[in-house]
């Protein structure tokens, strides 16, 4: 079995099942922070399977859009949380 | 020999990315998720990324890899520790079974201002030496 085979009937469910834990929570979260954190590990994931893509497709390039997605992940992940500061601060007024 | 060394770490980058998804699944709490996720997504994906670096053994990759980890690394902790502080400061609840909460009384969530002391601690401490 070569590696490209391993890659694609080992690794990829298993990440498609993480995949499927954070969206649980992402949609059941009980709280906004919960549903952030999960949009943030949703992201996080599908970086980790786009690597595995690009290694079984041999597609470098793919790697660059990997790095895109885990800048807006963090701007995402702070553009929320200000959000939820000024919603929060407006509220004491 | 090579094969069988992106086998290993990308096996165990991807069971470290499962156990932060059934972490953030399982956890009774918001805190004790924040905590779960940072630590084990950024490990599990930062190993995949050096099992594509060592497939593809090219300097401008393994460069884009690299450049990828260093960012997540610097990244996540910063918006973990923004994430907790908000939830702290919008009330999300503890775990009932929590032991103790030490920012208890001690925020000022009108100014966003940490104090050293709460409320309570301070008026006992003034009442104990007007006692005296």
């Amino acid at each position: 079995m070569d590696i490209e085979q391993y890659l694609t009937f080992g690794i990829l469910p298993v990440l498609a099942l993480a995949l499927v834990f954070a969206l649980y929570r992402f949609i059941k979260g009980p709280s906004v922070p919960d549903r952030i954190i999960a949009l943030d590990l949703l992201i996080t994931v599908s970086i980790g399977i786009m690597v595995i893509y690009s290694i079984t497709t041999h597609q470098s390039t793919l790697l660059d859009i990997a790095m895109v997605l885990a800048l807006i992940a963090f701007l995402g992940t702070l553009s929320f949380t200000f959000y939820l500061k000024q919603k929060n601060l407006e509220k004491h007024e | 020999m090579s094969d069988f060394l992106i086998a290993i770490i990308s096996t165990t980058g991807a069971l470290f990315i499962l156990l932060a998804s059934i972490g953030l699944f399982r956890m009774p709490d918001f805190y004790l998720r924040v905590s779960v996720t940072t630590k084990a997504g950024s490990m599990g994906v930062g190993l995949i990324l050096i099992a594509s670096a060592i497939y593809f053994w090219d300097f401008g990759i393994t460069t884009r890899a690299l450049a990828i980890i260093f960012f997540l690394l610097i990244t996540a902790p910063v918006s973990a520790h923004l994430l907790g502080r908000v939830a702290y400061l919008c009330k999300v609840r503890l775990w009932e079974k929590t032991i103790s909460d030490d920012l208890e009384g001690k925020y000022d969530r009108k100014k966003l201002h940490l104090r050293g002391i709460s409320e309570k601690e301070s008026e006992e401490k003034s009442g104990f030496s007007q006692g005296e």
